[in-house]
């Protein structure tokens, strides 16, 4: 178990520096220069700015300035603030816990959604259940996320006053109350996400189904007299579950971009709202730190479904 | 068996009967239409797409206003005569805006999805082809893809290359080759995979082996035996990848990264009408409505595309 774990890890860290190659090379590519200012400036003498430039390392070729970077990187010193002012691993880390709550929060909607519906359609293809359960499937992953939210802002906002449009971390009071309001506040987002995810993941839940329901061991099953809710239970959703989590990590990425689209339209304070308003101000080190956490995010998302398909296929696992 | 089963569950059951003898006489392409045509909403999602680009393409001929004629006088307006959509904060027609920005949401899509499936299809037939060594780092360069965060990347890309490439080609087009580029940039992972996937199968199939038998090059097995059989679900992909692409789009414009306010794409319009929710609701409703329609269509025609070309289906 541990020697798998170990391994994993390993294969995850050409993924990570991959990913600080690419984020280097866009930056490095990217037209501009942080010191243009100084050399337009006539109060600051020529001598002055090649000194800076020289100190900050800019003329160094592009390796030794992606070494650097990427030390700088690991060693947490991720940068500070243009905008706010404040290390940007202390911003980050200060928003990082909502945006978790909120993801994990809607994650776990989108799987009590999509595995009882995924299941209960693919046990009986082309009933009017399934049919149903898919057209709205389809309907669910076709509405965009920012079109959602905004009718639930209409509806449940504007309209019936129930639902607090903005998401606040400030709310004075304590105990139940305190926790009704962040309950409240929260549903919203968590449902736009919750919702969404759930219609996709319901349709690969019900095609892995449908794949396994057919297999010999399921007929051997019920051939033993085994009760249905055990065949199902036991037999088919234990064995269906195992693509469902590779296509679910495959879609982190997605859930993360669906994640920066709710905070910034329910004003959540978590990182994805932090990345559209450093963009809107120009933070660059905001900007290249939130990518890197996000990315570091998939990639411990990926992990932990590889962690849970060895758990699922004990074929495969702990070799 | 695992092929007999139907895509999607939305076509009749019913239908899957042994084949007739005259489907024999049929050829490959009437018998997919036939197949299409057994999927009723992806027939419907069809014409719902057929009227709206028609619409879109001779629209400001019916309706030729203008999509900048300011009236203040008809300020988040409802839905009236003069204005069949109603009108926006700054009393412009939303009809004119919602014709012109519909034309540049399925620009941005199609012209995405050439990206994606045309860089998809390449480095796909590459690995397939070439297989070792150059197959794994092509699928190594797949998977690192397919890990990174796309919104983010999409963001600080577009951030930083923005007004480069604005003042290079125009500020119309540097917008859309940008958000053309990095959205198919970002999308040909699962094209590629799947032409791999059809590359590794397809070469050991007979007709490949007797074509290299009698010397055909690699290019000409390539590109006159293996490509168009491995263009099947290319084709189901490609037509997903653009309702993927227009919502991409949309995003990037909803967060105000895309197009600028002159250029109201879909996105666009419901960016300005998210902050006029309590008093202009119909303008968000009809922006959000627009593309979910699309979207919603585009994947049902997808759905019966899936039905029609998987060849191992035998519907009568």
């Amino acid at each position: 178990m541990l020697n798998y774990l170990v391994r994993r890890l390993l294969l995850a860290v050409p993924s990570i520096l991959g990913i600080s190659v690419i984020l280097f090379t866009v930056l490095a590519l990217a037209p501009g220069d942080p010191f243009s200012d100084l050399a337009s400036d006539p109060s600051i003498p020529p001598s002055v700015a090649a000194a800076l430039r020289a100190k900050f390392g800019l003329d160094d070729p592009v390796y030794l300035r992606y070494f650097h970077w990427l030390v700088a990187m690991l060693h947490g010193d991720w940068g500070f603030s243009f905008a706010s002012r404040i290390d940007v691993s202390t911003l980050i880390l200060g928003r990082l816990p909502t945006t978790l709550c909120v993801i994990g929060a809607s994650q776990v909607l989108a799987l009590m959604i999509a595995v009882p519906v995924g299941v209960y359609a693919g046990v009986r293809p082309y009933s009017f259940f399934d049919q149903a359960a898919s057209s709205v499937a389809l309907i669910g992953f076709s509405l965009p996320t920012f079109f959602t939210g905004l009718v639930l802002i209409l509806v449940f906002s504007v309209d019936l006053h129930w639902l607090p449009m903005v998401y606040r971390t400030d709310i004075g009071g304590s105990g139940v109350p305190l926790a009704w309001t962040y309950i409240k506040q929260a549903i919203m987002p968590v449902a736009v996400l919750g919702l969404f995810q759930g219609a996709a993941w319901t349709r690969f839940v019900r095609a892995s189904v449908l794949d396994v329901v057919r297999l010999d061991h399921v007929t051997t099953a019920r051939a033993k007299g085994l009760p249905e809710r055990v065949v199902i239970l036991k037999h088919v959703v234990r064995n269906a579950l195992i693509p469902v989590v590779t296509l679910v990590a495959l879609q982190m990425p997605i859930v993360f971009g669906g994640a920066i689209i709710t905070e910034q339209i329910f004003r959540v304070p978590g990182i994805g709202s932090l990345l559209i308003s450093a963009i809107l101000a120009n933070d660059t080190p905001v900007i290249m730190g939130v990518t890197f956490v996000f990315a570091c995010l998939v990639i411990l998302f990926n992990l932990i479904a590889d962690l849970l398909y060895g758990w699922l296929d004990p074929r495969i696992s702990y070799r | 068996m695992a092929g007999s089963t139907p895509a999607s569950p939305i076509a009749e059951a019913v239908h899957i009967v042994a084949a007739p003898a005259r489907v024999r006489h049929e050829s490959l392409g009437r018998e997919a239409w036939r197949r299409f045509c057994r999927h009723r909403l992806a027939l419907i999602s069809c014409g719902i797409l057929a009227v709206m680009v028609l619409v879109l393409i001779f629209g400001t001929l019916i309706w030729p206003v203008a999509i900048n004629d300011i009236d203040f006088a008809a300020m988040t307006q409802g839905p009236t005569l003069a204005h069949p959509l109603g009108t926006d904060d700054l009393g412009q027609d939303l009809l004119a805006r919602m014709i012109y920005g519909g034309r540049i949401s399925l620009a941005v899509g199609i012209a995405a999805m050439l990206v994606a499936v045309f860089v998809g299809v390449f480095l796909g037939a590459v690995a397939g082809t070439a297989r070792g060594s150059v197959d794994m780092a092509l699928m190594w360069l797949c998977d690192l893809f397919l890990s990174l965060p796309q919104l983010p990347l999409l963001l600080l890309i577009i951030y930083l290359f923005q007004n480069t490439l604005r003042k290079l080609v125009g500020l119309e087009f540097g917008t859309f080759v940008l958000i053309v580029a990095v959205i198919g940039g970002f999308r040909w992972m699962s094209i590629a995979r799947l032409v791999r996937a059809q590359f590794f199968s397809l070469r050991e199939k007979e007709f490949v082996e007797a074509a290299r038998a009698l010397g055909a090059s690699t290019l000409r097995q390539v590109l006159r035996h293996i490509l168009p059989n491995a263009l099947g679900p290319v084709i189901v992909a490609g037509t997903i990848e653009v309702a993927n692409a227009i919502i991409a789009e949309s995003t990037l414009s909803f967060l105000g990264l895309g197009f600028p306010p002159d250029i109201p794409s879909w996105g666009r319009i419901l960016y300005d009408a998210k902050d006029y929710l309590d008093v202009a609701p119909h303008w968000a409703l009809f922006s959000g409505g627009a593309i979910f329609l699309t979207v919603m269509a585009i994947n049902y025609v997808g759905d019966g595309l899936r039905d029609a070309l998987d060849p191992r289906r035998v519907i009568g």
